[in-house]
């Protein structure tokens, strides 16, 4: 073909420049970050277990908020007889408290922004 | 050899459309939402309704206690600015907040006096009725809600409503909240918003935070399907009116004159 | 064909750069109207819709006009027609498009636009608005685009866009209808909770978008090889004339309903427009010049020697076009605001975003249409010679 070296020397830099989310984390050692959410240290056991929350805990959020908005049904029962409060600020944040500590650390490893915060309060740092 | 390319783009199409239209179709037709586990006894034959007793507040032109415990434990924002203001509960004088009562004779009583207005739980609300995305619904007791979560803000149910109860989050209402309550949400940018009955406190057992706060007891608030209740009690021995009644909103806010 | 598109001459180009260039500007604004809020426009707490939801009234009603050349050359095969029901076609695609951005641009959470999908509510009639609007572009599309692809190719048309085209016909009338009904059936708002207000809505579609197209007619004349020819203008000219003595005819009616009942509702909001209330009249000027456009364009309408005149007809039709822009725009949706519930007068007018971002968006509805009516010349031109 014509111009061969120009084009294969093309198709060098931009293969390169293509996979570059493959390799610059490895290369510049960010990888090696993991989310590190700190549990909370009172209350060992969640509404649900850890990898139920894990995997569903948007859906149980979202289960929740359309029951209470939707339904005006406030209290959730677990098949252990727990009842909870179906409320993110009172239950979940309860324990849960810094936001920053844990929610945020899968968060923003993940790049996911949930708009719960525009109004749902946070709550305030513990001193 | 079987289906050709453009059956089966087709074939493609159709089931894509019978799906979306499906799902459409099964969940009007369902009508109900998928509820979680527990719940609270359903509210059942509830119908609750508020009478604002206005002979309590004619003498007290400058108390704001039930605009003020409102929009504190709701996290109402504060907004100079009266074309973006929001308001869920606050007053307007006698000719206004009846205009088609007000005339040139009218009782010195009342003539030109702050009436407390607020959104009037309408039994046949227009602003349910036009809400694209049923954001706006009403309770089986009565009350009608907002879910934040699922308004558009179009805006349609403001130009529905005949008493201009609804405000709009115009900008992010954070900054102009003074105190935030840490046990209410806030809204966001792009939300219609207005008085919501107190339905949270009403579910932990507490009055109206308006109610609670009218050190007069103006404020009387029950389940106006039952004889026995307060606010019964108040219409059988008064005389009362309500909001432009002829336009068959059926508003739940009765006024003592 | 839409490789048709892509080749002009240079004021072709220049005119599409023309229209990005303004769209990127109305889109700056829009991202800083998206991540502030709607607060940057002049609407508020009492006038709610503004100069987004004028603009989306008065394009359906352009939209609906399609009907005004199918109806005529497919119901009663008014052949003349034959030449131009693509430009109609194609012209309530741009329409319905600019109506739904309109809506998008509206909103205070467009992201969940999906919601009137996924949560139907049947008893609202902005949902049966989206409905019909979606189903009348996606009938639009497909008809403009198969038959203007069969002219192509030589042949007839296949048959099964027969029904879809009778379909177009009480379709484009049900767009209005339920867009009219929107606003019609309000309890609160009493220049809008009238009868007459889809027989309103109906008349001034069919005299403003037949009169648009009366001077697209001449553009394409004038820029291109194509000629629709003197009849089809002719008859639409007659149209726009019927409808507009209609539609002024429909606006009187609600003049004597409120003035000789003298219900105070009934009066205001015309009061405002017409002569300003309580000292407020911001629209006074433009009710008044929307009105002397009217009068002098269905008069010279009327008469047959300015009729018949081109360059008088196309002044009368622009002229016919603004007074139903600024009566079914600005006048209805903010007009329906004023008095609020209270029976105050609160103003409105248009920030300079809100103006650009509308100004972008019917830049988007010029360059579709710019789009597709190159497609179409271009076919023509083609089966032409």
């Amino acid at each position: 073909m014509y111009d061969s070296g120009k084009i294969i020397a093309g198709l060098m830099v931009f293969l390169v420049l293509i996979t570059s989310p493959a390799w610059y984390n490895v290369v510049s050692g960010k990888a090696d970050y993991r989310p590190d959410p700190k549990l909370p240290a009172e209350q060992k056991e969640c509404v649900k277990s850890a990898e139920y929350m894990k995997a569903f805990h948007m859906d149980l959020l979202n289960q929740w908020r359309d029951a209470v908005v939707r339904s005006d049904k406030r209290v959730y029962g677990d098949i252990g007889g727990r009842t909870y409060d179906m409320s993110l600020t009172s239950t979940c944040l309860s324990c849960h408290a810094n936001k920053a500590e844990f929610c945020d650390q899968c968060h923003n490893y993940l790049g996911v922004k949930p708009y719960c915060w525009d109004c749902h309060v946070e709550p305030k740092e513990k001193m | 050899m079987g289906v050709d390319r453009r059956e089966f783009l087709k074939i493609a199409g159709l089931s894509t459309l019978l799906g979306l239209g499906g799902k459409a179709t099964i969940e009007v037709l369902s009508g109900t939402e998928v509820e979680a586990s527990l719940s609270k006894e359903p509210q059942g034959g509830k119908r609750l309704a508020m009478v604002v007793d206005m002979r309590k507040c004619y003498e007290k032109e400058n108390c704001r206690d039930c605009m003020e415990a409102c929009h504190r434990v709701h996290n109402v924002p504060h907004i100079d600015n009266p074309r973006h203001e929001i308001k869920w509960i606050w007053t307007e004088p006698y000719e206004r907040t009846f205009p088609s009562q007000g005339h040139e004779y009218t009782e010195e009583r009342f003539a030109g006096k702050p009436f407390v207005v607020l959104c009037n739980h309408c039994d046949n609300p227009p602003c349910v009725r036009v809400c694209p995305t049923k954001a706006t619904f009403r309770n089986p007791d009565g009350a009608v809600v907002m879910d934040f979560h699922r308004c558009i803000g179009c805006r349609f149910c403001m130009a529905g409503c005949p008493y201009g109860s609804r405000s709009f989050n115009w900008k992010d209402p954070r900054k102009f909240i003074q105190e935030t309550n840490p046990e209410f949400p806030t809204r966001m940018r792009g939300v219609v918003e207005k008085c919501n009955f107190c339905v949270e406190r009403l579910d932990k057992g507490l009055q109206p935070a308006c109610v609670e706060a009218c050190k007069d007891g103006a404020l009387l608030f029950g389940d106006v399907r039952d004889p026995e209740s307060e606010v019964r009690r108040v219409l059988r021995e008064s005389y009362t009116i309500r909001r432009k009644p002829e336009l068959g909103t059926m508003p739940q806010v009765y006024y003592v004159v | 064909m839409l490789e048709k598109a892509l080749i002009g001459s240079r004021r072709y180009w220049g005119w599409l750069f023309f229209l990005l260039g303004i769209i990127g500007v109305g889109f700056a604004c829009y991202l800083w109207q998206f991540f502030v809020g709607l607060g940057i426009t002049g609407l508020s707490r009492d006038v709610s819709w503004g100069f987004y939801i004028a603009q989306f009234t008065f394009l359906v009603g352009v939209a609906a006009s399609a009907v005004m050349l199918v109806l005529p050359y497919y119901l009663h095969h008014y052949k003349q027609f034959g030449k131009i029901t693509i430009l109609g076609e194609f012209l309530a695609v741009s329409s319905v498009l600019m109506c739904m951005l309109f809506i998008f641009v509206d909103m205070g959470q467009p992201l969940r636009v999906l919601n009137v999908i996924l949560h139907p509510a049947p008893n609202s009639v902005m949902f049966w608005d989206m409905l019909v609007l979606s189903g009348y572009l996606f009938l639009n599309i497909v008809i403009g685009w198969v038959v203007l692809d069969s002219e192509h190719k030589g042949i007839a048309p296949p048959a099964w866009i027969k029904p879809l085209i009778y379909l177009s016909i009480p379709w484009a009338v049900s767009i209005h209808t339920v867009t009219a009904f929107l606003y019609a059936g309000l309890p609160g708002r009493h220049l809008w909770l009238t009868a007459v207000m889809a027989a309103r809505f109906l008349s001034s579609a069919f005299a403003s978008g037949p009169a648009l197209l009366i001077l697209l007619c001449f553009i394409v004349r004038k820029l291109t090889r194509f000629d629709p020819g003197r009849e089809p203008i002719q008859k639409l000219a007659q149209i726009v004339t019927y409808a507009m003595i209609l539609n002024i005819f429909f606006a009187l009616l609600e003049v004597f309903t409120a003035f000789y009942s003298r219900i105070p509702s009934h009066m205001h909001s015309l009061e405002y427009l017409f002569v300003g209330l309580e000292g407020h009249g911001r629209l006074v000027l433009w009710m008044r010049a929307a009105v002397v456009l009217a009068v002098t364009g269905i008069v010279l309408l009327i008469i047959p020697s300015t009729r018949k005149n081109e360059k008088v007809l196309a002044f009368s039709a622009a002229a016919i076009f603004a007074a139903a822009w600024i009566d079914k725009g600005m006048g209805l949706v903010v007009g329906g605001f004023v008095p609020n519930p209270f029976e105050e007068v609160v103003e409105y007018a248009p920030t300079a975003p809100e103006l650009l971002i509308t100004l972008a968006v019917w830049a988007i509805g010029f360059l579709v249409l710019t789009v597709l009516y190159k497609v179409a010349i271009s076919v023509k031109e083609e089966a032409a010679a």
